[in-house]
């Protein structure tokens, strides 16, 4: 599984984080995403789904 | 897609509906059942608002999600055919304009000034703040006379503080504040009289901005001040943002909380469930649900298309406008399964309460930790806690911009 983040569309909605904390961050300053492992294991691909699924702005695309 | 009458009913017929519509007597936690017949039989047409106007109603969850996503609807409140909430309402938000009223790039370059204090881990700071609070508050309740107004002792109470500690606003303040924000967020009210409230607030907050430049603090309106300072921000749309945090920083959470304690009393299995978990999960997913459920935006989220846009068998015009009726959203089948059913246990996290794409809910985050502070909290310390009025007596707020309930009398 392969993930990246566009910082251009975050809009600091933070769902990300709340789905897969050990995935996905915050920048400090403004709160938009931080990719923290561009290669989750296995056992977290649903939740990396669900995170994609629920990002307001489209900024997360996985691919498997 | 069936081509029903309605479906094809263009701008002058007669059988066009009248939006918002009323919800059945006896059914206050659910969205107008004309609504789900919309869903199921035409769920892109036309609806007419009170000025005569008749833009598009969209009420599957799919069709939201996925307008609610693109760039292909605005949110510009300038735009001539922006459907319009009420007679002042376009007019108020046009003299205040903040990011929730204007597209990309002007919109998240102002946003962005202020999602830093709304990430994740910065509201998870404020969890045992809140808890501080909530505690305090159900203390004072417990220590006063029964019956008591849940609502004035403990729902508006609970976001104001919170708030007002976030931004750097004044509790003292609150009954000014409050007051004024109940003329904005009731739909009917004239357009001089919101426009007065507005004007209230804005110098209320504009002095507060100036006190922030003097000697700035550590909290948001001093960060938004200190964005005057270096010129990124007029000292009058500062103003106008420190109002849209401070209003819907309170007015939005307090109904939630007073709302969802009332469907929860009404649910008592429901909230014996949710009285007894010790999984923080249980309450969380408990607050997704009644999130979905109660929908409190209830008017629809408004836009106006950009383009020609084609979706579900029907063409909406560039220039036609758009509202996105997220309540029936959330109840629909082919997103969750028996969507009248409230069942905490669920997940429901996918739910449009606030909202989809470029615009969503800046405070989230910061009312899903305030509710899961006061759902995990409220009926544990009160769990005898009921309605101390019949509900056909709790008058609902069947007139605001934001459902909830202006009164919630309760004893234990």
């Amino acid at each position: 599984m392969k993930v990246t983040v566009d910082q251009d569309k975050c809009i600091s909605s933070g769902q990300c984080v709340l789905a897969v904390p050990d995935v996905f961050d915050q920048r400090e300053e403004d709160g938009i995403v931080v990719l923290l492992n561009p290669s989750p294991p296995t056992g977290l691909a649903e939740d990396v789904k669900q995170a994609a699924a629920r990002c307001p702005a489209r900024a997360i695309t996985v691919e498997d | 897609m069936t081509n029903t009458s309605m479906a094809a009913a263009g701008p002058a017929a007669a059988d066009v509906l009248d939006y918002p519509m009323p919800r059945t007597v006896g059914c206050p936690f659910d969205p107008p059942p004309v609504l789900r017949e919309l869903q199921a039989e035409a769920p892109i047409t036309r609806v007419r608002l009170w000025d005569g106007s008749t833009p598009w109603l969209i009420t599957r969850y799919d069709d939201q999600r996925a307008l609610l996503a693109g760039p292909r609807i605005s949110s510009d409140i300038t735009h001539p055919h922006f459907p319009n909430t009420s007679p002042g309402f376009n007019e108020r938000r046009r003299q205040a304009r903040t990011f929730i009223s204007m597209d990309d790039p002007e919109h998240a370059r102002l946003r962005r000034m202020v999602t830093a204090s709304f990430a994740i881990k910065r509201v998870e700071a404020l969890r045992q703040a809140i808890q501080k609070i909530v505690d305090a508050l159900i203390d004072d309740l417990l220590a006063g006379p029964k019956p008591a107004d849940l609502v004035k002792a403990f729902a508006l109470p609970v976001p104001s503080l919170v708030i007002c500690e976030l931004l750097g606003v004044p509790y003292a303040d609150h009954g000014f504040f409050q007051a004024n924000s109940k003329v904005l967020i009731k739909r009917d009210t004239p357009l001089d009289e919101a426009l007065a409230a507005q004007q209230r607030l804005l110098g209320y907050l504009d002095r507060l901005v100036g006190d922030k430049l003097a000697s700035p603090g550590d909290d948001l309106l001093s960060q938004v001040a200190g964005r005057v300072k270096t010129g990124d921000l007029s000292r009058h749309d500062a103003a106008a943002m420190g109002q849209l945090l401070l209003v819907a920083g309170h007015e939005t959470t307090a109904n939630m909380i007073a709302l969802g304690t009332l469907t929860l009393l009404q649910h008592p299995r429901q909230l014996a469930i949710l009285r007894e978990a010790d999984d923080p999960k249980v309450i969380a997913g408990a607050v997704e649900e009644l999130l979905r459920y109660l929908t409190i935006v209830h008017n629809g989220r408004r836009r106006v298309a950009l383009e020609d846009i084609e979706i579900g068998g029907q063409v909406i015009r560039a220039g036609d406008g758009v509202i996105l009726a997220n309540d029936i959203g959330n109840r629909d089948p082919a997103a969750f399964g028996d969507p009248d059913r409230l069942d905490i246990g669920r997940d429901a996290r996918r739910h449009v309460t606030f909202g989809f794409g470029v615009h969503q809910c800046l405070g989230q985050n910061l009312a899903r930790v305030e509710l899961q502070v006061v759902y995990g909290t409220l009926y544990r310390r009160i769990p005898t806690l009921r309605l101390a009025a019949d509900l056909g007596q709790v008058p609902f707020k069947h007139d605001g911009l934001v459902y909830g309930v202006y009164e919630l009398p309760v004893t234990w």
